[in-house]
């Protein structure tokens, strides 16, 4: 399955990622409608200090604890895929507290958001590898 | 001091009603340019730090923000025109000669511009590059003056080294140090895959590039940095500059901020010193002394390796090749004036030297006449901007031409010209860690390999149009040349007749 994968060594901390990631998210088709003068909640964020960046999203984990922790059924895996029923989710943060990297946020609605890899929205794939300057985050084979 | 305020060159316009406050531009600007409000809410910009590298522009993800000329404006005069005002001001404040980096932006005669090619018509026929066999590769070094062969027709005599080269390109000396290790890395990889070469400056080869040595002319240069015998051993040819097209006649001075970590370890000088080549070879005052220099290195490479000898574009440089083909060296090198550098004096940018066109043309012309043309090849650079350059090139003489300027535009150099100050946004010209990480090698490889296979499209179908299917039958076949708006005198120096003719 094709993941995306972080090459700190390339990222620069410029965080376009965030930005696109939560253009793509937002359903809306310009990014200064979506974006201008609200918070962002991006699915993908960038973690580090002034000297080593990176993009940490969800790793789709084989065995994903944030599917065993949840609660409701709202967290489930899917052709190799940890996807969220947005629905089913009651909001109790469960699975933010055991993913080991920090992958799961909670959205503006109040229910928890993840990195679905762009399969569902307009980008068709993931908007943060396509935005990324610098080929710091790929999407590929491994 | 008021007196000393210089309006700033650019405009930085940010247009509010699409920024949406991400601050990108913030992160990316080395300059610090720009920078968000938290009371505003919104993004200032201070204007007097802007060089126009264009780095947050193009990373805008809203493209809400342009960078435009200034038009604060001194009051219109021909003769003293703003950037020579400005630069007065600059001088009469800090007192020092001012410097300047890339080519000269001078508006002087861009000769490729004057001149055009021919194609076939009704009488010859064109060639399809598409559907028919069409040679771009090019071999560097002293060809034999004739073809003699025993009772078995094998050749009687053995050839010189050569360098083999997909196409007429290479990749000109820029040295580690004056850009960053992936932009070397970039240059190496990209030469390795094209097959051509690159070639290392006057700052010796990193450790981790030896591998590319197929691919890599090593410069030794008047402050013989990084020279020993295994660098030697490395690279396919050598290469002794004399001089460059951006500053013929001085030298060069890498400051000893650059000097540190590998490029120190690199160059083989200690930490934090000035790195400064001499503006001559100090044991070269002569053609012979040239002659035992490259006699020296083809002693220390046991003649495996064409020995090539750089020079700056001079005014008398057809005397000057003639003396170098005579020195036994296998390759003349010629920089023109519009060449690149990451830092020269303005004055000597702008004022020394003569056009690439006319010393190419010159020096192709006096080599045949004194019959020592094929004992030497011709590359030729300073500012090769197109494929169709370098057709131009290739017929008006030269065996291939040497790209620099070319290759960083294609790295993500936006001409800012401020190599020198060392804060490349751009991550090509400058040691900065966390700006040299902004060139991913693997991204800037694919760009130089794209660039290079596209020109080679256009070369084949260039010569094509001209009904010639080898680039060596075009070299210095000036027949396919015709000058436009160019007086007698040009046209006689060209060797090319005016069109319609």
């Amino acid at each position: 399955m094709k993941r995306v994968y972080v090459n700190e060594e390339w990222c620069l901390g410029c965080r376009l990622c965030e930005y696109n990631c939560a253009f793509a998210n937002s359903g809306m088709t310009d990014m200064v409608k979506a974006l201008k003068g609200k918070p962002i909640f991006p699915r993908v964020r960038v973690d580090g200090d002034r000297d080593i960046h990176f993009a940490v999203s969800c790793r789709h984990c084989r065995d994903p604890l944030c599917v065993k922790s949840c609660i409701c059924g709202a967290l489930y895996r899917k052709d190799g895929r940890v996807r969220v029923d947005r629905d089913r989710c009651v909001g109790c943060l469960t699975c933010v507290l055991v993913c080991p990297y920090g992958a799961l946020t909670l959205s503006e609605r109040g229910t928890v958001q993840k990195c679905e890899l762009c399969l569902e929205n307009a980008c068709g794939e993931p908007a943060c590898v396509l935005g990324c300057p610098n080929r710091a985050i790929v999407y590929e084979e491994r | 001091m008021g007196i000393d305020y210089i309006y700033p060159e650019f405009e930085v316009i940010r247009n509010e009603s699409r920024c949406v406050t991400c601050q990108v531009c913030q992160r990316q600007c080395a300059n610090e340019v720009h920078r968000y409000d938290p009371d505003l809410g919104r993004m200032l910009s201070d204007e007097t730090k802007c060089v126009g590298c264009h780095r947050c522009v193009s990373l805008c993800p809203t493209h809400a923000l342009k960078i435009v000329k200034n038009d604060c404006a001194f009051r219109e005069n021909a003769n003293w025109q703003t950037g020579a005002i400005k630069e007065i001001y600059k001088q009469a404040s800090s007192g020092g000669v001012l410097l300047s980096s890339m080519g000269s932006p001078a508006p002087l005669s861009v000769y490729w511009d004057k001149l055009l090619l021919n194609a076939s018509q009704v009488t010859n026929p064109s060639i399809d590059p598409l559907r028919e066999p069409m040679e771009t590769r090019v071999y560097l070094g002293k060809k034999p003056g004739l073809v003699d062969r025993d009772d078995k027709g094998n050749l009687t005599y053995a050839l010189e080294p050569q360098l083999e080269l997909s196409m007429p390109v290479m990749f000109s000396a820029m040295s580690y140090g004056s850009i960053s290790y992936n932009a070397h890395k970039s240059l190496a990889m990209a030469a390795q895959k094209l097959g051509i070469f690159y070639n290392t400056g006057e700052g010796g080869l990193h450790e981790d590039f030896y591998c590319y040595g197929g691919n890599t002319i090593v410069q030794v240069a008047s402050g013989r940095f990084g020279v020993y015998k295994d660098y030697l051993d490395a690279g396919a040819a050598v290469e002794i500059k004399m001089g460059q097209g951006a500053k013929p006649g001085i030298g060069g001075h890498l400051p000893g901020a650059k000097i540190v970590g590998d490029v120190s370890r690199t160059r083989m000088i200690p930490e934090g010193s000035d790195a400064i080549s001499p503006a001559p070879h100090h044991d070269i005052y002569s053609i012979e002394d040239l002659r035992q220099l490259v006699y020296s290195l083809k002693e220390a490479t046991e003649y495996k390796k064409p020995v090539i000898v750089k020079v700056a574009a001079v005014h008398n440089i057809a005397a000057i090749a003639s003396g170098v083909a005579r020195s036994g060296a296998d390759i003349i090198a010629i920089d023109g004036f519009r060449g690149g550098t990451g830092a020269a004096p303005t004055r000597i940018r702008d004022n020394v030297g003569i056009p690439i066109e006319l010393a190419l043309a010159a020096v192709d012309q006096r080599l045949r006449e004194e019959g020592i043309r094929s004992q030497v090849s011709l590359v030729v650079g300073g500012s090769i901007r197109s494929a169709s350059d370098v057709v131009k090139a290739v017929a008006l003489g030269a065996d291939a031409c040497y790209i620099a300027t070319g290759a960083l535009l294609a790295l993500g150099c936006h001409l800012c010209r401020t190599c020198h100050t060392g804060r490349c946004n751009w991550g090509i010209a400058t040691q900065r860690p966390d700006l040299v990480k902004r060139l991913n090698p693997e991204v800037g490889c694919q760009r130089l390999v794209n660039l290079l296979t596209a020109w080679n499209h256009e070369i084949k179908e260039l010569m094509g149009g001209m009904g010639i299917n080898s680039i060596e039958a075009l070299r210095g076949n000036r027949l396919m040349l015709r000058g436009v708006g160019l007086t007698e005198t040009e046209l006689r120096i060209l060797g090319v007749a005016h069109a319609g003719e």
